[in-house]
């Protein structure tokens, strides 16, 4: 799972494979990341301008 | 009592009858829990399986919830991505039946281990190579993005809502849910492609192996597809389920047709595709094998050749023809027929892909070993059928699952005398007998 | 230091000396702790790392013929090196292909239990722990102790005896050799059976007995060149290091499945 690991090879196969797992993990980590930071500040600054 | 939590401009059962609703259901999931522990802590010999079914039941249903809950991405992806917009109606309960069977899909699989302890070993130590490593990879994050379509629903909850965080967060979350919804889209389609793979990969077993393309067997993209085309149909069969048992309409007309339009091309498209794979399977990967089509059919007391004309006729082309004719998708029970024909033959083909495949003989002096499930089997495999109902009639009670549903089911604003003086009986029995879930 | 060439460890099992007796059964079961039940009656939930099977002719009297067919696993090496169809299936890498001895291992602690390979494995070689085990009182005293006894939930299966091979080694390392001589690495069941069919040995080693009783074809990935030799399922290309020799024609032909009229091909192509 991570390079660290000792059956870690550095082969197409993980590189790859992993290399999709962790694209899509950082995609969602960063978009949760920012949604939760930018509700904070709405809230903070009493922002409410938005209606659904 | 609970009133409070009940959104705006809907109508609910009064609060002790769901209660009842909720302890019966519950009672069904103690049930399930008490069978899940006995497996836990006594072990798999709860089960019936054995050393020729290291699959059996579990996995089956672990394969069929995730197939039908594909409607969860296929969904998203058509309103996020292709930007069909009328989906907007149905998509929050496509994302709720994806949640409750992905979550389900995990706990089965959690049960369904030797050792659940080291469940995280499949992570920690994978082996690329093997596709249950990329279903478990992408199931559990699917899920994880599954949970963040699920959220911003709850956030909208009347009293959550209230809190200037939530409030925020859940409309953050809804401006980039399209990234989420791409993401999953990948995730899906590569853990509902590996779950084929896990089939068709098996060299040793000529019923399962498939030829395919660089290292995916045909199997992965008919998974793929297959999950694609029938996944809505779930969507529309838990909808039209919901209705009845509610007694109001839910969802407009167009967002069910459009779902049942695609849906049907789809499994059309798969069907052929299916009968393809079929044909090149039956007429050259397995005589080459030395082996015949109804070697896998016949000399058994279950398996005959029915079960492929089940899955792949009355349970593909029927409901495909169905829905991709107007006149069908408007019809009720043609509706009501087609999809769940069509979630039919989904479960079929994973009940195929997985059990029959155990119970085919490869060597010449081995038999046909049939299976019945153990009742913890059972149980544990309606534990979250159970589960699933009573989170589909919480989130129904108390978040705005249905965006239609107030527009749909106006609630009556006249003074009450009048209203009884219009229609007293009518009235009384909507009173008596309102909304179950 | 040269570098050797790689041990290809592998099994020839005489079909026409196999008595049907057991004994490979009962030494492996001791030697390898194999746990057992106080019912064994029901032999889908049977542990037997050693299987021996009867295969009939199907004909009626008096052309009946039967034949016992010991099945330990096939240490598959597959297409290519590693590709078994149980290795190249397990998603925790709990079971390994050796490229220094051919032999498919089984780690019983990193094994979780999804039983993927035993859905795999064609020959029903593997086997699952449905309890853990539970030794009549007393026996845990004659337990190997050159073999850790397995746990509930996880698969095991024939090793090869690779204990042995371990201590083999030691031993010679412990003389300053590097190499084992034939008789140094047996599997139990080799030397139980009392009619001498099981051979056990380096199918590379062109003076070991195993390699001059089939003639391995490396062209063919291994596949037998004796007339009377054949592997189990040679079709699927699963490249099993177990080979049986039989005169019978019909148990050859038992060996693998065949068309109807479909004469018993040497040649055969397989998907591979």
């Amino acid at each position: 799972m991570f390079p660290f690991n000792f059956e870690w090879i550095w082969d197409m196969g993980h590189v790859v494979f992993m290399g999709g797992l962790w694209y899509a993990l950082t995609i969602l980590g960063i978009g949760m990341t920012y949604c939760i930071i930018k509700a904070a500040i709405d809230a903070c600054r009493g922002n409410d301008e938005h209606h659904h | 009592m609970d009133s409070a939590l009940i959104p705006k401009g809907v109508k609910r059962c009064p609060f002790p009858q769901f209660i009842l609703f909720i302890a019966i259901v519950g009672a069904v999931l103690l049930w399930g829990v008490y069978a899940m522990l006995l497996c836990w802590f006594k072990g798999l010999n709860q089960t019936n399986m054995n050393d020729f079914y290291g699959f059996a039941l579990w996995i089956w249903a672990d394969l069929a919830v995730i197939a039908v809950g594909g409607g969860a991405f296929f969904t998203g992806l058509l309103r996020y991505i292709f930007g069909k917009d009328e989906l907007k109606n149905i998509i929050n309960y496509a994302v709720l039946i994806g949640f409750i069977c992905y979550s389900s899909a995990l706990l089965i699989l959690a049960i369904d281990i030797g050792q659940p302890l080291r469940g995280w070993f499949i992570f920690w130590h994978a082996n690329v190579h093997s596709m249950l490593t990329e279903v478990a990879f992408c199931l559990s994050c699917y899920f994880g993005v599954l949970t963040i379509e699920y959220i911003p629903l709850i956030l909208e909850n009347r009293q959550i809502n209230k809190v200037p965080f939530f409030h925020h967060l859940g409309h953050n979350m809804h401006e980039i849910m399209a990234v989420f919804a791409a993401t999953g889209a990948f995730l899906s389609f590569f853990h509902q492609g590996s779950l084929g793979g896990v089939a068709g990969v098996l060299y040793g077993r000529p019923f399962a192996y498939r030829e395919g393309l660089f290292i995916w067997p045909w199997t992965f993209f008919l998974f793929t597809w297959s999950a694609a085309a029938c996944g809505p149909c779930f969507t529309i069969l838990i909808t039209k389920i919901t209705e009845t048992v509610t007694r109001k309409k839910l969802v407009k007309d167009n967002a069910i047709e459009l779902l049942a339009k695609i849906s049907g091309w789809m499994i059309l498209t798969y069907s052929i595709a299916k009968t393809a794979d079929t044909w090149h399977w039956a007429t050259v990967t397995v005589p080459s094998l030395g082996q015949t089509l109804m070697d896998f059919y016949s000399n058994n007391p279950f398996y005959g050749i029915w079960i492929l004309i089940l899955e792949i006729a009355i349970c593909g082309f029927i409901p495909a023809f169905i829905l991709i004719t107007q006149k069908g998708r408007k019809n009720s029970a043609a509706l009501w027929i087609a999809v769940f024909l069509a979630v039919t033959g989904v479960c079929i083909n994973r009940w195929v892909m997985v059990l029959q495949i155990m119970a085919i003989p490869v060597l010449t002096f081995e038999n046909w070993v049939m299976y019945l499930p153990s009742w913890q089997e059972v149980a544990t495999t309606i534990l979250p059928v159970a589960y699933g109902v009573i989170l589909v009639a919480f989130s129904y009670r108390y978040l705005p699952v249905f965006p239609n549903e107030p527009e749909l089911n106006p609630i009556e604003t006249l003074p009450p005398e009048k209203e009884k003086a219009v229609e007293p009986s009518v009235e009384l029995e909507k009173e008596l007998k309102p909304a179950e879930a | 230091m040269k570098q050797k060439k790689a041990k290809k460890y592998g099994m020839v099992i005489d079909l026409d000396k196999c008595t049907g007796c057991g004994s490979c059964m009962v030494a492996c079961m001791a030697e390898n702790n194999v746990p057992f039940r106080k019912d064994e009656s029901n032999k889908v939930l049977s542990i037997t790392w050693m299987r021996v099977y009867k295969l009939t002719n199907g004909k009626p009297f008096p052309n009946t013929d039967i034949c016992y067919l010991p099945r330990p696993c096939m240490h598959c090496e597959g297409q290519h090196e590693g590709h078994s169809p149980c290795v190249s299936v397990c998603p925790a890498i709990a079971t390994d292909y050796s490229s220094e001895t051919g032999v498919v291992s089984q780690i019983y602690t990193r094994c979780f239990g999804c039983r993927y390979c035993m859905a795999s494995c064609p020959y029903h070689a593997r086997y699952f722990n449905w309890w853990d085990p539970v030794w009549p009182d007393g026996m845990e005293k004659y337990l190997s102790p050159n073999v850790s006894p397995r746990m509930r939930g996880v698969v095991e299966k024939c090793s090869f005896c690779f204990h042995r091979y371990q201590l083999a080694k030691e031993k010679a390392f412990m003389e300053g050799r590097r190499e084992l001589k034939e008789d140094e690495y047996q599997t139990a069941c080799t030397q139980a059976c009392p009619a001498g069919a099981i051979t056990f040995g380096d199918l590379n080693n062109p003076n070991h007995a195993v390699h001059r009783m089939v003639k391995p074809d490396p062209k063919h990935h291994g596949r037998p060149t004796h007339p009377n030799a054949f592997r189990l399922l040679e079709r699927l290309g699963t490249n099993p290091k177990v080979y049986y020799i039989s005169s019978r024609d019909w148990v050859r032909r038992a060996g693998d499945n065949y068309l109807e009229h479909e004469a018993e091909l040497k040649q055969t192509v397989h998907h591979g």
